[in-house]
């Protein structure tokens, strides 16, 4: 079986920047917005190749999603950049009115997601926002998994005509995709081939989902590694493909499990070939402080917490 | 200028189609409408440089955004009268599959309409963005955009004045409705705002009054003087002082045609009031 390694560790939010200041030498649409947030986003790159690009908004979230709407009138690619929280819940209905709804090209860009923003608490750690953003009409969903793909993505979506939700995070990971490899929206990526178990797995838990993939093969059970970066819309043929195959899957990703990736894959299955599916995510619940391990952790969101579901999932074949 | 009858006599018909687009359907927003008719004509008949086919990106033209998207109605019909789209469409107002949704949308593509507005509070940062495009553009035609008094008090407004001020986007007019009416009473009845010029002046903008907003030659000056204004490192307030349901004498000095259609006896009375001018869609 394909084993992956990694011999450096980033933090997929300086992926955003990397891409995004790339974005700045090479498309002279884009144009970069933040809520006081800029060294936390890493857009500082950004900001100081391109300062007329660059439009510091203050901490006034509402009125930045309604500039950026502006913005595209006129031709302009907006990127906005704040926390996932601030990015979804605290302004949807201007998301969704003024950008979803009248379908502009708007790139939502959200750092800090889930439970590993850590110390600071339930306050910032978003868990709903893939729910949130999946289910406004047109609105594309993406979560990458390290530097490489975030950096890809974030290029990648300004090739795109439409609204983006693009979710990062703050904790060093490891760096396991190539740094060429393209990013293509709504396309999945699979990482091990297996024949007893898929596991589906969005942002972080990527790499769990991969090493979790190596320890099930130390038992004996070949797992699929699926890796959905697009949310939305959602590669069904690979999954179902997949399942076909392994006949039972695991979904893990940094999120409620209402709302989340692990509910598409759900209703996809269901309308088409029903499979056994167990769920790693949190659920229905807050997080809290403590350090973004810790809280993995506790909340089950780890590659032991997937090895666990494997071998449940298996048994209900 | 345009000869002023002729104005009025656009606004007589937008009043008769208003009053026809709410009738026919049972709902919709009279009220509002009516009593920015003479803004609505005057900045499309004779304020604004536009070009005669539609585009969204708008760029080398001015942009209008209206964020009190409940006043539908006029906005329909003057971008009908104007040539954006058949009158006959007003027809459809609010029915199914039609272009006209109840508030303005993008979705359906009607020409004319560049953002969804019904939410309310958001069409101002979207104004700004527009008019931080045209800069970056250096495109120097103006963003103009149209807000109610009640709507004044969604926060997001507030972000906007402040940040619109702070960065200089002198390239904006947005003009308030000043009814004094809101759904459930007059503004001072439901939430007191205090001096609304006051506060635009506090935020750094320039701003400016109109005493008779339902006076078109009064409107096209103030205006005027309003885009006089603009270019000079400050944002410009328009205030625009109107009677809700102007045109209509039943409809007139209250909320209570806020959201609320004529039955048959009322539309007479108030077609009679305003005879056709241009033709009936």
């Amino acid at each position: 079986m394909k084993t992956y390694t990694y011999t450096e560790k980033k933090d997929t939010r300086s992926g955003f920047g990397a891409g995004l200041a790339e974005l700045g030498r090479t498309n002279p649409d884009v144009v970069a917005l933040c809520a006081d947030l800029i060294g936390s986003l890493k857009m500082n790159e950004f900001i100081k190749e391109n300062p007329e690009r660059f439009f510091q908004i203050g901490i006034a979230e509402a009125n930045m999603m309604g500039i950026a709407a502006g913005l595209t009138i006129g031709g302009k690619i907006p990127f906005t950049g704040t926390f996932a929280n601030f990015s979804t819940g605290r302004v949807y209905d201007q998301i969704r009115q003024s950008i979803a709804y009248s379908g502009k090209n708007v790139k939502i860009c959200a750092s800090h997601a889930g439970l590993t923003l850590g110390e600071d608490g339930a306050t910032h750690q978003i868990l709903e926002d893939i729910g949130m953003m999946k289910m406004l009409p047109g609105m594309t969903v993406i979560n990458p998994c390290d530097f490489n793909q975030t950096k890809a993505a974030t290029v990648a979506i300004a090739e795109h005509q439409g609204p983006v939700y693009l979710r990062f995070g703050r904790p060093s990971v490891p760096i396991f995709t190539p740094a060429d490899q393209k990013f293509e929206i709504g396309k999945a990526i699979k990482f091990t081939e297996g024949t007893d178990v898929t596991i589906i797995a969005t942002g972080h838990l990527v790499w769990e989902a991969l090493e979790a993939s190596k320890a099930l093969n130390e038992q004996g059970i070949s797992a699929e590694v699926i890796n959905i970066h697009t949310i939305k819309p959602l590669d069904e043929t690979a999954i179902l493909e997949s399942v076909s195959k392994t006949g039972c899957v695991v979904t893990a990703e940094e999120h409620n499990i209402i709302g989340g990736l692990g509910e598409s894959v759900a209703r996809v299955l269901a309308t088409n070939t029903p499979a056994p599916q167990e769920f790693i995510g949190t659920n229905d619940t807050f997080g809290e402080s403590g350090t973004p391990a810790q809280l993995m952790d506790k909340y089950g969101l780890n590659s032991a917490a997937i090895i666990e579901k494997a071998q449940a999932v298996i048994k209900r074949k | 200028m345009s000869n002023i009858k002729h104005l009025e006599d656009i606004c007589t018909q937008v009043r008769r189609d208003i009053l026809r687009q709410v009738h026919k359907v049972n709902s919709g927003h009279p009220g509002g409408s009516l009593g920015c008719t003479e803004f609505f004509v005057a900045l499309y008949n004779e304020i604004m440089e536009r070009k005669d086919s539609f585009d969204m990106d708008g760029i080398g033209e001015d942009l209008f955004f209206l964020s009190n998207g409940h006043i539908s109605p006029v906005y329909y019909s003057v971008l009908a009268r104007a040539g954006y789209f058949p009158v006959e469409e007003l027809n459809t107002f609010r029915l199914i599959d039609s272009r006209l949704q109840g508030h303005p949308t993008t979705h359906e593509g009607l020409p004319g309409i560049r953002i969804a507005s019904g939410s309310l509070g958001q069409g101002m940062s979207v104004a700004i963005g527009a008019a931080q495009a045209k800069k970056l553009n250096n495109d120097d035609t103006i963003v103009y955009s149209l807000h109610g008094d009640g709507e004044l008090q969604e926060g997001q407004n507030w972000e906007a004045i402040m940040y619109a001020a702070a960065k200089k986007v002198d390239n904006l007019i947005s003009t308030v409705d000043l009814n004094g009416q809101q759904i459930d009473g007059s503004t001072d009845d439901v939430l007191p705002m205090g001096s609304i010029k006051g506060k635009f002046e506090a935020f750094g903008w320039t701003v400016l009054e109109i005493e008779e907003g339902n006076n078109i030659e009064a409107v096209i000056s103030g205006m005027a003087n309003a885009k006089a204004k603009t270019g000079k490192g400050k944002p410009v307030c328009v205030l625009l002082k109107t009677i809700m349901g102007n045109g209509v004498d039943f409809m007139m000095h209250t909320h209570a045609w806020h959201g609320k259609a004529p039955n048959d006896e009322q539309l007479a009375i108030g077609l009679e009031q305003n005879p056709e001018t241009l033709g009936d869609y």
